[in-house]
């Protein structure tokens, strides 16, 4: 009980928030929006029984790169934001078809579903083979074990970007 | 004799120098000099080369000097398969060759210093340049001579052909000249033609163009009844013979050659050229007489040209007119000798001919340069008083022309008469009566140019109203005169060629034993087949006596008669013109052959040339034009099509892609939210569909 | 109803998914569409994680952390562009940003 109300609360949140990152006006408020978004999908997480998982998404997410977002918003230093000028109806419009489609996905999933059978059994936490130790250090296990080359491709790939990232950022090589 | 090869070098490096440098350069000295010198030098060679030959016993008399290789071997058909046509640059010295090669660089001589004092009036250049066709053509004559094949011997036989055009056009000035000259070289073309075939028709039956192969082979072959290739082969060359030799049908070029110097007309048209087609049959003799419908074919050719030439030569006046159908009717024996089998006569007959002839013809050289190029004996007479060398050394070439012995005239015609008179009697007693009539129109001449009433026209008044300072004479003219020593001395060395060259040829009746028969005889046998053939049949010596004696008296009645009628009764001749003034009328006009070839030959050429023309502007240009036309039009049509049915097309395909392209570049937008919604889209319908399908 | 299923959190996941998909397509601010776009990732990283939960097996998280780090390096290149485009444009409105239409 206690867990499904946990459950509905956050993700009315999430989704509240999501809604609200998409909508304001200022890109400032959205950045911040994003981040509370952040923080209660981390929370999520952690009633997932996925600790590690959710403390990368308060780390990297919700401190690195919605930083590295305020950072850039503020650096873009808008004079007059986009929207300003923008079609108030185009907006409602877009919404609303989009909504629209979103509608008839759920429908079709739902009813798919429905007629593959029952939802999969049981609950998520009470179920399976509980984790004998802790998450992060099976995660660890496994990260350096089996996925240790896609790991390692990662890392190459951070590098890259960061590269490129420098290489753009600046305004002109060589001056 | 190794050196033969520089006899007719000589003449032609003398036409090069006075060709190249000499009309620029020379005086008329040097010009003559060097001509004169060449040929002397030439006939010092041909005198060696010829004693040489004489050192040789008689069936070895062949000596043959290849200068290059002409021709390199060519693979070509054959009678006998492929052969190969291989010709040499060689000359070849054998008895006929040899007596030829002394009468041309003998007489030859003999004209170019007779030529010295005749062409002296002529300008500075002109003297180089007559000096250089004369060298030129003994430089050709030469090389027909000792050619040792038919190909080379036709190089000469052409050259001559040409030499013989420039000299005849000599004055090109003058319409006349210059119309005989082309009229001599279209004729003889004619006459080139048979002997280009016959050439052909030669190697493509022996395989080969050189005389001694051919005749060998020939030998081998059996003597045709019929008309066979032989007989074709010999037909031919007797074609080319004509034109060269002036018999009919191609004899009308001769006369008319006599617009040329008269030096030119003596060497060319008298004595060497004209002869070049009898010595050509004489040295196919094996040939010939292989093909016996041939030979009654040359020999009644021969003699009617004889005949027809010495009728129409009673009537002329020009005095080089008579002289020239003297020379036809005198060509016509010799053909007549070798069509009844007797070449040594015949070839006998070439060399007194060419001695009294060249003589005649320098007399009246020397007559015509006398008077002032006056060339009508109408308006001669008496001079005697006036160039008595001349009066003697002509009278004994008319003598010698005759048949009266023992002059040369005397022994080379009845040689060929007796021939005659063994084959046919017909054929005698046209050849007789020819010589009848030689024998008259000559004492004509003689008769009514030196002796009588002076009749030609007055002289010694510089302010008469007559100018006789016209032509190239610098100089009035003070009235009939002797020649310049030059001019007479070749008169005299040619008088006594005239007397003793018959000598040579004495025959066996008259106790002799013509030795020049004996000479020639290995000429006009294959090699090796010597005295193959002796004569069938024999006249007893007193019948050839008694033929002798009969022409002998009919030449001197006619000399009598001729007499009588020019000198002691001058009115008789005009009598007789008027009793016969048909015949008369007709031998005057030549028998109308010129105007029958010109109503038919030529105007027929020039109709059909007009025709041909006529065809060539209207259906070959129309064709041409028409194709032109057709390529135009089609060109313009296919033109249309490209403009706008392909270039249409090509365009219709552009026009549909840019209107597709109008509106499908509307989703083009370069937004990218707008692609990423059609994504959205997509990713949509995609899983709906996966869903649905499950 | 009470009782939280996969279902509940694929619910939550799609839900969140569908309000970036409509943050990339309506905003013009390209920062903003690239907050969607982290919204996106986020709603992908819910649903490994309750599959991961569900099923007992740690490749979904590790996929999460992998997604984490491949976000991490789009949002440091995307705005490296941003930055540059602003340096000459001086935008970030994207329907600016045309320059590849027809």
């Amino acid at each position: 009980m206690a867990e499904a109300l946990l459950f509905y609360t956050l993700a009315a949140l999430i989704l509240g928030l999501g809604v609200m990152v998409v909508s304001a006006r200022s890109a400032v408020h959205s950045v911040l929006f994003l981040v509370v978004n952040f923080l209660l999908v981390a929370v999520l997480y952690v009633t997932l029984n996925a600790e590690f998982v959710a403390v990368i998404q308060v780390l990297v997410y919700a401190g690195g790169i919605v930083v590295l977002y305020l950072f850039v918003v503020m650096l873009v230093n808008l004079k007059q934001a986009p929207e300003r000028f923008s079609d108030p109806r185009r907006l409602a419009r877009s919404g609303l078809v989009l909504g629209g489609v979103v509608l008839a996905l759920i429908v079709v999933v739902v009813s798919s579903s429905l007629r593959a059978g029952a939802a999969p059994e049981g609950t998520l936490s009470g179920f399976g083979t509980p984790f004998t130790s802790g998450n992060t250090e099976q995660l660890g296990w496994v990260l350096y074990t089996s996925y240790l080359i896609p790991f390692e491709l990662a890392s190459m790939l951070l590098l890259v970007a960061m590269v490129g990232a420098i290489v753009l950022a600046k305004r002109h090589l060589g001056e | 004799m190794d050196l033969i090869w520089l006899i007719p070098l000589l003449p032609g490096l003398g036409a090069a120098l006075n060709g190249l440098v000499g009309i620029r350069f020379f005086s008329k000295q040097t010009a003559g000099l060097v001509a004169v010198s060449t040929m002397a030098v030439a006939f010092v060679l041909s005198v060696v080369a010829f004693l040489g030959l004489l050192g040789l016993p008689a069936d070895e008399r062949y000596h043959e000097v290849t200068v290059a290789s002409w021709i390199p071997p060519i693979p070509l058909e054959t009678a006998n398969g492929i052969g190969s046509f291989e010709v040499p640059w060689a000359f070849a010295l054998d008895p006929l060759s040899g007596m030829m090669l002394l009468v041309v660089t003998g007489i030859g001589l003999l004209i170019h210093v007779y030529s010295v004092g005749y062409i002296a009036h002529e300008p500075r250049g002109g003297v180089a340049r007559f000096f250089c066709y004369l060298n030129l053509f003994c430089f050709f004559m030469l090389t027909l001579v000792l050619g040792s094949s038919f190909l080379v011997m036709f190089v000469g036989w052409e050259g001559v052909g040409l030499c013989s055009y420039l000299l005849i056009g000599y004055w090109y000035r003058k319409q006349s000249a210059s119309d005989a000259g082309k009229k001599a070289f279209i004729v003889n073309r004619i006459g080139d033609w048979g002997f280009i075939l016959g050439i052909f028709l030669v190697f493509f039956t022996f395989g080969t163009l050189d005389f001694r192969e051919v005749a060998e082979a020939a030998a081998g072959m059996p003597v045709e009844v019929g008309f066979g290739v032989l007989s074709l082969i010999c037909l031919f060359l007797f074609i080319g013979a004509t034109g060269k030799s002036a018999q009919i049908p191609l004899y009308v070029w001769l006369p008319d050659a006599m617009e040329g110097p008269t030096p030119v007309s003596a060497l060319i048209h008298a004595a060497t050229m004209v002869t070049a087609g009898v010595y050509m049959v004489c040295r196919n003799a094996v040939l010939f007489s292989h093909a016996p419908m041939v030979m009654e074919v040359v020999a009644w050719i021969g003699v009617l040209t004889a005949f027809m030439a010495a009728t129409i030569g009673l009537v002329q006046t020009d005095i080089k007119r008579v002289l020239a159908y003297s020379t036809v009717s005198q060509l016509g024996y010799m053909f007549l000798a070798t069509g009844v089998g007797a070449f040594a006569a015949g070839a006998f007959h070439l060399m007194t001919h060419a001695f009294f002839k060249a003589l005649l013809f320098l007399g009246s050289g020397s007559v015509i340069h006398g008077m002032n190029e006056e060339q009508d004996m109408r308006r001669m007479g008496g001079l005697k008083a006036y160039m008595p060398t001349t009066f003697w050394t002509m009278a004994i070439g008319a003598v010698a022309i005759a048949g009266i012995p023992p002059l040369a005239g005397f022994f080379s015609k009845d040689e060929i008469l007796y021939r005659t008179f063994l084959h046919s009697q017909a054929l005698w007693g046209i050849g007789a009566l020819t010589a009848v009539m030689t024998a008259f129109y000559m004492f004509r001449l003689i008769n009514m140019t030196f002796l009588g009433r002076y009749r030609g026209p007055e002289w010694g008044h510089p302010a008469g109203g007559e100018a006789h300072d016209d032509g190239g004479h610098g100089h009035a003219w003070h009235g009939p005169h002797e020649s310049p020593r030059t001019m007479t001395a070749p008169l005299m060395v040619l008088a006594v060629g005239a007397v003793f060259a018959g000598f040579i040829g004495v025959p066996a009746a008259l106790g002799g034993s013509n030795v020049i028969e004996h000479f020639l005889e290995p000429s006009f046998t294959a090699f090796g087949a010597f005295h193959a053939a002796e004569e069938a049949h024999h006249l007893s010596h007193t019948a050839e006596l008694g033929l002798m004696a009969l022409s002998v008296l009919l030449a001197a009645g006619a000399i009598l008669f001729a007499y009588r009628n020019y000198v002691q009764q001058p009115a008789a001749a005009d009598e007789m013109a008027r009793t016969f003034a048909g015949p008369h009328r007709v031998l005057t006009n030549k028998y109308y052959v010129d105007e029958l070839y010109g109503a038919t030959v030529v105007r027929g050429t020039m109709e059909g040339a007009n025709g041909l023309w006529t065809v060539d502007q209207r259906v070959v240009d129309g064709a041409v034009n028409g194709a032109g036309w057709t390529t135009i039009f089609s060109s313009w049509v296919s033109h249309v099509l490209d403009k706008y049915v392909v270039d249409g097309l090509v365009n219709l395909v552009a026009w549909v892609c840019a209107e597709a392209s109008y509106l499908f570049r509307r989703a083009q937008t370069g937004l990218i939210q707008n692609y990423a919604f059609a994504t959205l889209l997509g990713v949509f319908a995609f899983v709906t569909w996966y869903l649905l399908a499950r | 109803m009470l009782e939280i299923t996969p279902l509940h959190y694929s619910l939550l996941s799609a839900a969140l998914f569908m309000i970036g998909v409509i943050g990339v397509l309506v905003r013009r601010n390209v920062i903003i569409i690239f907050m969607s776009i982290e919204l996106i990732l986020n709603a992908v990283n819910i649903n490994l994680v309750a599959l991961s939960d569900q099923l007992q097996d740690l490749a979904g998280q590790v996929f999460v952390v992998f997604v984490i780090a491949v976000a991490a390096a789009e949002a440091a290149v995307g705005l490296g562009i941003i930055i540059a485009f602003y340096r000459n444009k001086e935008t970030v409105n994207i329907d600016e940003i045309q320059i590849m239409r027809w």
